[in-house]
Parts: C-alpha cells; structure tokens; sequence
C-alpha cells in the first residue's frame, strides 16, 4: 500500500511535470550577441542625412532593438509604425521617402505624369524589379494590393483611412455601394499602371510611399490564404531587405538580410540587421553598454545619465501633444477662460523635466520641420511663428476677464489623462500649474486607460483632455481638418465659421493652386489659435543611445520612423 | 479513487463553463474594441469593420458563438498580432513561460527546502538566523530587483552571463534565479516552523523513545508531516510562475506568455483575454486536484472522498 501510494505521487509529480513543460525548441536562432561592434571613435556624429560622402567599412551588421513585436507584415492590415518600418524595409512601394522626406522613385520608373486636373496619375513601372520568388513586380500587384485594401470583406483599417476620398469610389467600396473593380486603379500595361484620383489630392506623392500602397503579388498573396505573413516563411520581398525568422507567436527576434535580387541592390550597403524586442530600458541600456546593440532609446531617468556623451541622440518626431477643451462647458465656451489656461502652463519646465527626452515646447496646432511653403520652401512655423505661448501674466488677465463674463468667482474642471507614469507626472504638473496660475480654479484628475479615453473622448465626455497626434500623411490638413465643425474627430464642440470655410476652400478649390492654399491653412491655423481652441503642450522628441559609426539612416516624419536602405557602418 | 477523480473532472468542466461565461462578459464590459486605429477611423468606418468582425451582434449572441466555437477547440485569432491563431500563440509562449516557472520552482523549492529543514534542526543558532534573513529579504523585495542587480553586475559588470534574450540554458539561469527567491523564501519559512512544531510533537518523541534513528526521525515522520502545508501554498505559486511572469519575461526579453496575459485587456484583445484566461483557469483547476491527491498520500490521515480503495 505504502509503495503504491509513493508511485502515485511519484506520478503525480511526473504528470505535473509533463503537462506544463512541454518546452524546448522554441529559443530562436540570430546571434544577437554582435562582436562586431566595438566602435572606433567616429569623428562624425551626424549620421542623419548624409547618403554619399561616407565610406563602408568593417563588418556591415546592425543589431537593433525595437520595444514592440511587428504585429503584422500584411500591408492591408498594417496600422503602427513597427509594421511600417519593416515593411518598410522590406517592401518597394511606387516611390520611398528620401532624404528631407522627399519620395524618391522605387518601382516607379521616374516621376509620375499628372493630368492638368490633378485627377489622373499615369505611373511607368521599372521592369528590373522582382519579387522573392522570382516573379516580376508587375502593375497588377498594385491593382491587386490596393483593392484588397479597400475591401470591406478584409477588414482593414489603414485602407479606408488612406484611400478613402483619396482614390476614386474608394469610399463607396468601403461602403459597400460599388464593386471593388470600380477602385480608381488599373493596370494598362504589365509596367503602367493609371491611378484615378477622388479629387486632386495635393499630397498624393508622398501618400504613395505609405505602406499601405505597397504592391503584394496576387497569386502568393491568395496560394497562402489565411497564412499569409503570418511568418517570415509566408512572405515575398520586393525590397532592399528580406525578413528571416519572423515568428511573431513563437520569439521576439528577427533577421533582415540584404535583398541581392533588389532592383538596387548596389545602394544598399547593410548586409544584415538584427533586431530584437526589449521593452525595458534598462534592459536596452545594458545591450547597449556591452556592445551587443547599437541603438538604444532611452527614457526620461536615463537621459541625465547619457546627455552630452557622444553616443547621445534626440530625435524630433512631428507628434503634438495638447490639452482639448469642450466647450460643451460652459466655463471653456468662453475665449478668456481657454487662452488663460493655454498660457497658464510652464511649457518649457515640462519638457525640460518632466520629459526630458529633447521634445521641445508647441506654440501652435503645426508642429516644426512638417511641411514647407511649395513656393518659398520656408517651414510651416517659420511662416507662422509661435501662436500660443506661455505667458502668466495674459494669463491672469484673461482669467480674471473670463470669470467676470461668467459672472462667477471660480470654476472647477475635469481633467481626462492617461495612466502611465509620465503621463501622470505630466498631468500632476499641469493641475498644479493651472491652479497655481488662475485663482479659483479647480482641476480633478482622472488618470484613465488609454482605450478608456478613448470611449469618454468619442462620447465627448470630458473637459480638458490632454491629448496627441501623428501625422499620416506630409501636409498641413493631417493636422487642421481635425478641427473643423464636421470632422469625426470634433469631440470638443468647437465651430468657427471662419475656420471651417478656409479648411473647405484649401480642400476643394484650391486643391490646384498650391501656394494659395498652403496660405489658407497659415491663416486657418491663426483663426484657430486666436481662439484657442485647443491649448498646445509641446511636440515630442525620443532620445537615443545611437553608436555614432552607424551612418546614413534617415529618419522619416511619417510611416516608419527610420530608413535604412542608404545606411551604413564607419569603423 | 478512480471515481474520486472522475467526479472531479466533472466538477471541473463545470467550473470551466462558468469562468469561461464570466470572463466573457465581464471582457464586454470593457471600454472600446480591439481595433488598433479606433482613434483615427470615423464612425462610419469604425462601424464597417465592426461589422466585419462580428462585434455589432448582441452580446449573448456573440457568447453562444464563442462557445460554440470554444468547444471545437477553436479560440479564434489574435487582433493585435494580426490573424495569429490564438491557439498557436498559446502554444508557442507558454512553454516558455513554463520552461521557465518549473525551473525557478524547482530551484526554490529544493534550495528552500534545505534552508528550512537546516534551520529547524539547527534552531536558535547562526544558520537559523541567516535561514531567516534571507527568507525575509526573498518575501519582502520584489524579484524585478534581483533580475535588475543581477542583469547589472553578473551580465554587464561580470559579463559571464547572457543579458536577455531566450536562447540557450545559459540564457535561463539569470530569469531562474530571480524567479525562484520568491518560493525559496516561502519554501524555507514554512518547513522551519512546522518542523519545529511537528519535532516537538508526542509522536516524535515516542519515535525517539522507540528507538528510531535520527534521520529516520527526520525525514520519515517529521519532514512528512510538515510538507502538508507547504504543498498547500506551493501549488498556486506553481501556478503563477508557470504561467508567466509579465516583469521577468520583459527585463530579460523572454518571448513568454506573461505579456499577452497583461496588454491583451489593456488592447481589448477578446481572443487573447479568454485564451489566456481559461487556460489559466484550467491549469490552476489541475493543480488543485493534483494536491489535493498529493494530500492523502503524504499524509494518510487525510481521506479523500471514497478513497479507500
């Protein structure tokens, strides 16, 4: 009896054992662990931007983190930008962002031929490009790739956000109304491909380097059906890179290797990149130090630590941050009230030590270094200067001006704020700074969840919310239709006659007068922050470790944050 | 004891059941959808895909469907990585996790183990002491700190270890030994106290009184008696670690488990959450069982139900 009952256990403990460590196997391969990368002191630390000059040497392998997994390599269903950056480097739109975010020709032969109305683009295809398997890239993978995208029967959501007046009949396909066929799209040719456009769409260029228009070939895409990119293995390249050992379910790690059959394999330099998913920065910090990765971001408590070093970098991102006020509140429907808080806040303190990452302070709803004049080339806040600044004393005054309109002596205000740390902090200080600034003013906190804030922003049910932005595409309107009367996202009850009509005119009649219609975005942009209808916080920057013999990678304002088809290593 | 189990897996299906129906639920409740660009999208496109993906149908509808599909084994696919089967995620991550979590148990266990029993015998001397410091400091401080002096000194400073990443054995021991303070300081606690209660107990020094010998005394009579309670709290824990440790898994860059349990309900990932949640469910609802069988045989006072046979 005994015995038995000690072979139970025996088993028991066996079976336990068994049911959950059916392990092995499932380590990846990649040895991230690049010896390659003792630096010898690069006298420039530049990097960005400069494509020629620079000579490759030494071993041409990169070893990168990134902080999340590529949660898909499907062009239709790519909407962040770790799906756009290996995309990115993987695939070959009509036209890829270059330097100074200009689009450079990829399949497309040259620049594309545009009819006098804007409407039709007739686009000659390179006939030396191939996909992995061999096949060539042809038109029709376009056709193929963009109805897809459009098709409400897949599902995707970057496909009726990009196309959508955008391409002729897009929206009524995402609707159901028309036939996917009917998409302003067709091959003429096998190397021509004529693209219909909704309205002239200004932007429309550099809009044809965003993942979305990316090609897929028809026949792999439907022989994988449901297992398409789902691995590296259920892929095909057109670009200057190939994907190796992408399984997202399985590990974090991932290869790109250099594309020899890429159309222009001699530009790229990089033989290999290897990437692998840290989240924890200190955890980078250390990959960093060792050698062992060659870029690291870096979070506000280690920038103290980092700043000034030569492997220190910032980059600015055109993201803006601001606070919107609902003027559904009374109190926030009255101009004073608004511009007092807007001038209320230290901004400079905020992203001096709050964020400490390099972002800088935003004076207005267009964030530097987006958009230039298509005359004079001059940047949008060039143009416009800062509209909205910190000022304490306007601030009272407007204050004090509003409380007297209302007739009461103080007004106290929700506050919708994310809930992770810094944003916490963020909020902590700006309720402080409000308070401190405007007598009589209250601010209640509430730290929410992102998705949370999200519902309470669609159901406009807040009254300050501080909030952010990136662009989706390189043109003013991504930023100031937002703020129209009948954009879907005017949760915050704001409608300004003025504002509306220079919005639809820069978006209807101007659409082929360029220059007049960059002005009616200046002057919509001054309506909007005379009123103060949002108020500005700063426009964020990341910072970086960043090993200063890695040259030549370009960082893009939209899409994927870098480039890396003209990088290379300087020992 | 045969039908003892059998009753128990019934019992165990129907606990299932009704996790499964609360979980999905309570997930409904949830603020906003799985989408990844709900912020961007207009109503009218929200709206489109909603349709598309089922999430218009009235909720119970949607339950019936869910169930329907649960019990053909199917848990759909994943939203935010992107048409993954859920299935194949779990089936992927979670031996990881539990690579990881029966190794760090083992380890605690056994060095806890140890610790305890030395410190019961030697009670009241220096080894006793530092037993109960070191149960202290595993209790009190929590495991990330381990991992991050550990990353520090042993992986950077030392440099004879891996930093990150899941790649060989090597790669394990770092995430182990953070991993297993927690049930080594637990382990340790427990079997010193009930050793010392159980030594001084009658039977003991009737033992004794018989002639027994000491490690007899030990092992077969004490040590036996006062694993009961340590089995006790074990189990659960066992079941945590194995189950994926969301901080672990991310200082050291481990492609377990632990992170979907967590971003699945902040991104409102409905395939994942109940994925993860039901298996968890089902793994604690095991290991209960297998300690409850594992009570009756360590100690034969303990009777389970029709367990005379």
């Amino acid at each position: 009896m005994r015995k038995a009952n000690w072979l139970l256990l025996a088993m028991a403990l066996l079976l336990s054992v068994f049911l959950a460590a059916c392990s092995g196997g499932s380590s990846s391969e990649g040895d991230n662990s690049g010896d390659d990368t003792e630096t010898t002191e690069g006298t420039d630390t530049e990097g960005e931007g400069e494509t020629e000059g620079g000579e490759a040497s030494g071993e041409q392998v990169l070893n990168l983190l990134d902080t999340s997994q590529i949660p898909t390599m499907d062009s239709s269903h790519a909407t962040d930008a770790v799906a756009f950056q290996y995309l990115g480097e993987t695939m070959e739109g009509l036209y890829r962002l270059g330097e100074n975010a200009e689009p450079v020709p990829g399949i497309a032969e040259g620049e594309p031929e545009v009819s006098e109305d804007g409407i039709t683009w007739t686009i000659k295809l390179r006939e030396d490009a191939v996909w992995s398997n061999g096949d060539p890239v042809t038109a029709h993978d376009f056709v193929f790739a963009w109805r897809r995208a459009i098709n409400p029967d897949t599902g995707s959501e970057y496909g009726p956000f990009m196309m959508n007046d955008v391409l002729k009949n897009a929206t009524a396909i995402n609707n159901g109304e028309a036939e996917v066929e009917e998409l302003g799209v067709e091959a003429v040719s096998d190397y021509e491909l004529k693209i219909t456009l909704e309205k002239a769409v200004p932007y429309f260029h550099s809009l044809l380097t965003f993942g979305t228009y990316l090609p897929q070939n028809e026949k792999f895409v439907t022989e994988q059906g449901d297992d398409y990119a789902l691995t590296s293995e259920n892929l095909i390249f057109n670009g200057p890179f190939v994907l190796e050992d992408w399984d997202p379910k399985a590990n974090e790690q991932w290869t790109l290797k250099k594309n020899e059959d890429y159309w222009d394999a001699e530009t790229v330099q990089l033989e290999e990149i290897n990437v692998s998913v840290v989240k924890e920065t200190s955890t980078s910090v250390n990959l960093y130090d060792t050698g062992e990765v060659d870029r690291a971001s870096l979070t506000a408590e280690f920038v103290e630590q980092y700043a000034g070093t030569e492997d220190y970098r910032t980059l600015p991102e055109p993201t803006l941050f601001y606070l919107k006020m609902n003027q559904e509140n009374e109190a926030l429907a009255n101009q004073d009230i608004r511009k007092a808080i807007a001038m209320a806040i230290n901004k400079q303190d905020l992203v001096d030590v709050i964020l400490a990452n390099g972002s800088i302070p935003a004076n207005a709803a267009v964030p530097v270094d987006f958009t230039t004049h298509p005359e004079s080339g001059e940047d949008f806040r060039d143009l416009n200067g800062d509209l909205l600044t910190t000022d304490k004393e306007a601030a009272k005054e407007h204050w004090q001006a509003g409380l007297d309109a209302l007739g009461v002596d103080s007004v106290e205000l929700g506050y919708l704020g994310g809930d992770t740390e810094t944003a916490t902090e963020m909020d902590a200080y700006i309720k402080n700074q409000l308070e401190e600034t405007l007598e009589g003013l209250t601010v209640n906190i509430s730290s929410v969840p992102f998705e949370e804030r999200l519902a309470r922003d669609e159901a406009s049910d807040y009254d300050i919310q501080n909030s952010g932005w990136g662009p989706d595409y390189l043109d003013p309107s991504t930023w100031l239709n937002m703020w129209t009367s009948d954009s879907p996202y005017m949760t915050m009850n704001y409608h300004n006659e003025e504002y509306d009509a220079l919005i639809k005119e820069a978006n209807n009649e101007l659409l082929t007068d360029l220059p007049a219609r960059y002005n009616n975005f200046l002057e919509a942009e001054k309506v909007l922050m005379d009123d103060a209808a949002i108020a500005p916080l700063y426009q964020r920057s990341r910072a970086y470790l960043w090993r200063p013999s890695v040259k030549g990678v370009l960082f893009q304002p939209m899409g994927a944050d870098f480039s890396y088809k003209w990088a290379y290593i300087e020992e | 004891m045969a039908r003892y189990i059998l009753q128990r897996l019934g019992y165990m299906l129907i606990t299932m059941f009704l996790i499964a129906t609360f979980s999905f639920f309570l997930m409904k409740l949830l603020p906003g959808s799985p989408l990844k660009a709900e912020e961007k999208l207009s109503e009218a496109q929200l709206e489109i895909l909603y349709e598309k993906y089922d999430l218009n149908d009235p909720v119970p509808i949607q339950y019936i469907n869910y169930l329907g599909n649960l019990v053909q084994g199917d848990l759909g696919v994943s939203f935010q990585l992107n048409n993954q089967p859920v299935t194949d995620i779990l089936a992927n991550r979670i031996p990881v996790s539990a690579h990881l979590g029966i190794q760090a148990m083992i380890l605690g266990t056994i060095i806890g183990m140890i610790l305890g029993l030395v410190a019961a015998i030697k009670n009241n001397s220096w080894i006793d002491y530092t037993a109960n410091v070191v149960s202290v400091i595993g209790i009190s401080i929590p495991s990330f700190i381990f991992a991050g002096l550990l990353q520090y000194y042993v992986g950077v400073q030392l440099g004879i270890l891996p930093i990150a990443f899941w790649d060989s054995f090597k790669h394990t021991i770092m995430p182990t030994i953070s991993l297993a303070i927690f049930p080594l300081a637990i382990a340790a606690r427990f079997l010193r106290t009930e050793m010392i209660e159980v030594l001084g107990s009658d039977y003991i020094v009737t033992a004794r009184a018989k002639g027994v010998s000491n490690s007899g005394i030990m092992f077969k009579h004490g040590l036996r008696n006062a694993l009961i309670p340590l089995v006790t709290v074990m189990g659960p824990m066992a079941v945590s670690l194995m189950t994926g440790t969301l901080v672990i898994e991310q200082i050291f860059s481990i492609p377990g488990i632990g992170e979907q349990f967590v971003t699945s309900v902040t991104t409102d990932d409905f395939p994942i959450i109940m994925g993860t949640t039901l298996f968890y469910a089902f793994f604690f609802i095991l290991i209960i069982l297998i300690i409850d069988i594992l009570y009756g045989i360590i100690d034969p006072r303990i009777r389970l139900a029709g367990g005379k046979d």
